[in-house]
């Protein structure tokens, strides 16, 4: 869900971003975070916790909580709220701590 | 290794001013910041500051980062800024470690001003970490930012200043706001911000707060109840509320873990926020030559987190240029601008705040 239209602020950068998200392909906007182009598209579970696998989404979005960790480009455990879409990343949801290698 | 004479971390309203303050005064600095931007959490600010003309008074918070970053771009030459770099470490003999693009390195500074602000604070209730449980400055983020509506039926739960406004914030964008929620038996904002929420027709419930969350990959339902005068649900007073998303306002935790880590002395002080720095009347920390301002050394607005930086930029710049021109009337200009934010009712807390770090004695 976007805002279209807002008494104070203007969102006129339409520019489509097209990345994966766990294998599917999306569309984001130019300067989405991961987190603010899932949500966007209705995506509010990003992950699972580690040990109760309980559904997980981001609470701060500035980089503080580590609760929008997900796996993006291989590399797990990235900042979803904190980290810019790019065209043709490949994002998925982590279920456990993630492994580097 | 990197050096540089001062480093300030943090590029929000006290980081940012800081630097300012100490280019202006003819200070090189370095300024490390998380995020893409200078300006921190003033960006999503839409509302208009209170205060005086001298902290931009009436102009809204993302035109105040705007007339800040305009400010430093005059004094480019003295302040490099380093962006998408976070400071994981902080050491005695002054050496930062970073981390910026997957990149691990160090700089070493002669003077070091942390200015990393606060984090949201949270409350226990049954499922509070189902998706759709956001901190109101996540709320802010995602709305203001980037323009995405966190759902389309919210509950507040917190009626201190930014609970309020961020209320009116999601109704300005159009979602419905159910309720605010508040625990005590006072709304803790101002009265023209309850005002505001009130003409719109948002009810404000006092001694009431959320018990529960309900729903499997996202919040579905809430269950709210009174409390008693010691806080405790009274029970059969539960009612379930149908909502997509819940706003948590609930106040902020100064960052002290930098200044923790490097063995600064840290005091606990509700009034300023919780576990904060000991600082001297000059902004330094029980650690030599490092200093600490804004929201890390006591949670107030950014009003005053703008003046403090600025404050403690020339402090930190007299530390290494010595003698500073017309440096008193900057200073008692600056003090008195800071003292006039905390005058009247809503300074108390910081006032008594701030006398309780006094009565710690040195440093």
């Amino acid at each position: 869900m976007r805002i279209e239209k807002h008494p104070i602020l203007e969102f006129s950068n339409h520019q489509e971003i097209a990345f994966f998200y766990n294998g599917k392909e999306v569309l984001g906007r130019e300067g989405d975070t991961i987190a603010s182009a899932l949500h966007a598209l209705g995506i509010k579970e990003l992950s699972k916790s580690i040990h109760y696998k309980r559904s997980r989404g981001f609470y701060c979005a500035i980089g503080n909580c580590g609760s929008c960790n997900m796996t993006v480009n291989d590399v797990p455990n990235v900042r979803t709220c904190m980290t810019k879409i790019e065209q043709g990343m490949r994002v998925f949801s982590q279920p456990g701590k993630g492994e580097l290698i | 290794m990197k050096k540089t004479p001062m480093l300030i971390i943090g590029g929000g309203p006290a980081g940012l001013s800081c630097a300012i303050q100490a280019a202006s005064l003819g200070q090189s600095v370095t300024i490390v910041e998380r995020s893409h931007s200078l300006g921190g959490q003033l960006v999503k600010q839409t509302h208009k500051f209170f205060g005086s003309e001298k902290q931009y008074a009436s102009v809204r918070g993302f035109k105040i980062a705007e007339l800040l970053i305009q400010e430093y771009e005059k004094y480019k030459d003295l302040i490099e800024v380093v962006l998408d770099a976070t400071v994981t470490g902080l050491y005695p003999d002054k050496v930062c470690t970073i981390v910026q693009n997957g990149r691990y390195y160090k700089i070493k500074s002669e003077v070091i001003v942390v200015a990393t602000g606060a984090s949201e604070k949270f409350i226990a209730f049954e499922n509070n970490d189902l998706p759709g449980i956001y901190g109101a400055g996540a709320v802010q983020t995602l709305m203001n930012q980037y323009g995405v509506l966190p759902g389309n039926k919210i509950v507040m739960v917190g009626s201190g200043n930014i609970g309020l406004i961020v209320s009116y914030q999601l109704m300005q964008a159009g979602v419905k706001v159910v309720s605010v929620l508040e625990a005590a038996p006072l709304i803790g904002g101002y009265l023209v911000h309850a005002s505001k929420l009130r003409r719109l027709g948002v009810p404000i419930h006092t001694s009431k707060s959320i018990l529960k969350a309900n729903g499997s990959a996202c919040v579905e339902s809430i269950v709210i109840a009174d409390l008693d005068d010691s806080w405790n649900p009274i029970p059969g007073t539960e009612e379930t509320v149908e909502v997509d998303a819940v706003c948590v306002s609930v106040g902020l935790s100064p960052m002290h873990q930098l200044l923790s880590m490097v063995g600064a002395r840290i005091l606990f002080i509700p009034e300023l926020g919780g576990w904060v720095p000991k600082v001297s009347e000059c902004h330094e920390t029980s650690v030599d030559n490092i200093f600490a301002c804004g929201d890390l050394s006591g949670v107030e607005e950014a009003s005053s987190a703008m003046v403090e930086g600025r404050l403690t930029g020339l402090f930190a710049a007299r530390r290494l240029l010595g003698t500073i021109d017309n440096d008193e009337s900057i200073h008692q200009d600056l003090i008195s601008q800071l003292e006039g934010l905390r005058s009247g009712p809503f300074g108390k807390k910081t006032r008594e705040g701030l006398l309780q770090m006094k009565e710690e004695g040195q440093c």
